[in-house]
């Protein structure tokens, strides 16, 4: 007797496979920033050895390999350089410069409409008032 | 270190889903082609295989590599895989060229795939931002657009840049993508379609994108001798480079430009690089790949380039990075016409990942595969049209970057035949 064939023009078949995993996150060596963040600071990190400022914070300098100081970084800076996204409802992420210190900070700017924002704006941060212990802990509105 | 040649390529058309193949028969489609274009070849000359996959998150199989060792019955010979974002399969190419410089295998292959259709849109951009600084960056919602997008704004800070130059970008590699019959996306544009095309993230619209794909490619390097036995149309691999930048952008030094051959320490006065308008890891695998090239001035001394343009702005930026423009003169260069075909340097001929699609980790094969045929003169023989064939080519470079910037790969390939 004769065998049937398996099919072979068929459509492939397709299913759908959930994939869910919740993550321990540490964040190590970078906690004191986001301690700071729920105490109304902004904590950059500068290296004794060679001078350093660095905006975000790094526990090892790039430059020299010296474990690097914390210290409180200004509240106050500039826009680097900025975008607005478009996913949902639109929203600003910028980098921001502050005086004296050699990187940048990326975070969200709050308070400004579309096509207002500009490099070299004025910016100030303000801290979420109940903390959640994420990088949005911090955020940025135009100043003045 | 011998001499590595690159002798055949293959790739599969890329589309936003594949439902039909899995990682491992787009590899065995894009294998089978590469092979029967050099049939001396056989599999058990192939000494190793170097597999190229950029995110365990769209494949949802883990060691794909090996799976696709043993589809194509490779097995038990070496294999192994590489990544490093959109530079993954650029980095495939310089782990098979090493296997085969330093006589550990007479035959590579490097093959990548990705499949991307197996998440949606959403959730693929959110796999793709993991590859930025969990604690810092990737919880802010940004997503790799909104990251190259603050890189072009600078860039139009600094240089003067536009986002109708960055369109025209879109404008060329989707309309040389319209006879790339492996093309995802051939489209003829205008500027003001791009513009109109809806804002991603300011100044980048949905047309200043690459589009994710399903699809595979593969490349095949030989040392000398299996080369010149096997194929009449050999291209040497004369030159490669590599670099890296910070993960974060936020990190990049703002400091002094890395002159190459034909520029001086003092041409960028003022200039303080790379910031965020430019990458220095590009800088930095151009530097090393036209130093083993011999390349002094890569302006007069390459014929065509595939730049990695999964956003217009990122090959604008690249056309500066590797020396085929001053700096700041990116945006005039396209401009001009001078990265078109029939240019004085044409740029993806092939349509670049704007028109063929960007499915990670082929992305970089697919690119050399193109590169490779251009040199051999065979653009007709696979495209079936003449139209993207850059005319006596003789030598092209191949760039591909993963982050933004993070890593870079640069490829310098010449015909040898
Ligand atoms: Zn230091």
């Amino acid at each position: 007797m004769k065998k049937a064939q398996p099919p072979s023009g068929i459509d492939p078949i397709i299913i759908k496979d959930h994939h869910e995993i919740d993550y321990l996150h540490s964040y190590a060596q970078d906690s004191p920033f986001f301690a700071g963040l729920s105490q109304g600071r902004l904590l950059g990190t500068e290296c004794k050895g060679c001078g350093i400022r660095y905006a975000t914070p790094r526990r090892h300098c790039m430059e020299c390999g010296k474990e690097t100081a914390w210290f409180d970084l200004p509240l106050a800076g500039r826009v680097h350089t900025w975008t607005t996204c478009y996913l949902e409802e639109p929203f600003h992420l910028v980098l921001v410069e502050f005086r004296g210190v050699d990187t940048l900070f990326l975070s969200r700017l709050v308070g400004a409409g579309e096509g207002e924002v500009k490099v070299g704006m004025r910016v100030r941060a303000q801290f979420l008032k109940k903390p959640k212990f994420r990088a949005t802990d911090v955020y940025f509105v135009p100043e003045g | 270190m011998r001499d590595v040649y690159l002798v055949a390529g293959g790739v599969t058309r890329f589309a936003r889903a594949q439902p039909r193949m899995d990682f491992r028969t787009m590899v065995k489609e894009a294998y089978d082609l590469a092979m029967g274009d050099v049939p001396e070849l056989k599999p058990k000359d192939i000494g190793m295989t170097v597999c190229s996959y950029f995110s365990d998150h769209f494949t949802r199989q883990l060691m794909a590599g090996a799976m696709v060792q043993d589809y194509l019955g490779l097995c038990p010979k070496p294999s192994r895989r590489v990544e490093g974002g959109g530079a993954t399969g650029g980095l495939a190419i310089h782990s098979a060229y090493e296997a085969v410089a330093s006589g550990r295998a007479d035959v590579c292959l490097a093959c990548g795939f990705e499949t991307m259709s197996r998440v949606s849109t959403r959730k693929g951009n959110e796999i793709i931002a993991l590859a930025s600084d969990t604690n810092f960056d990737y919880p802010l919602g940004g997503f790799y657009t909104a990251y190259y997008a603050m890189m072009a704004v600078r860039r139009m800070h600094e240089f003067g840049t536009t986002a109708d130059q960055m369109a025209l970008v879109s404008v060329k590699n989707h309309g040389n993508a319209v006879h790339n019959p492996f093309a995802q996306a051939p489209a003829r544009l205008t500027v003001e379609d791009v513009r109109a095309s809806g804002l991603i993230a300011w100044p980048l619209t949905r047309l200043d994108c690459s589009l994710m794909s399903d699809g595979a490619a593969v490349a095949i390097l030989c040392d000398r001798e299996t080369t010149f036995s096997i194929t009449d149309h050999p291209v040497l691999v004369k030159g490669v480079g590599a670099g890296t930048d910070t993960m974060r952008m936020a990190d990049r030094p703002r400091g002094r430009v890395i002159p190459l051959p034909h520029e001086r320490a003092g041409d960028y006065r003022g200039l303080r690089y790379p910031g965020v308008h430019s990458c220095r890891a590009d800088r930095m695998a151009a530097k090393a790949a036209y130093a083993q090239a011999g390349i002094r001035d890569p302006r007069e001394e390459l014929d065509f380039a595939e730049l990695y343009d999964a956003y217009t702005s990122a090959e604008i930026q690249a056309y500066e990075d590797l020396g085929l423009c001053r700096y700041g003169e990116g945006g005039s260069f396209v401009e001009e016409g001078r990265s078109a075909l029939g240019g004085d340097l044409p740029v993806n001929p092939s349509g670049g990942l704007l028109g063929c699609g960007h499915p990670i980790g082929a992305t970089g094969l697919m690119q050399a595969v193109f590169a490779l045929w251009q040199l051999q003169g065979k653009m007709k023989e696979h495209l079936g049209s003449r139209r993207l064939q850059v005319r006596g080519a003789r030598r092209g470079l191949v760039h591909s970057h993963g982050g933004t910037g993070t890593y870079s790969t640069v490829t310098v390939l010449e015909r040898a035949g």
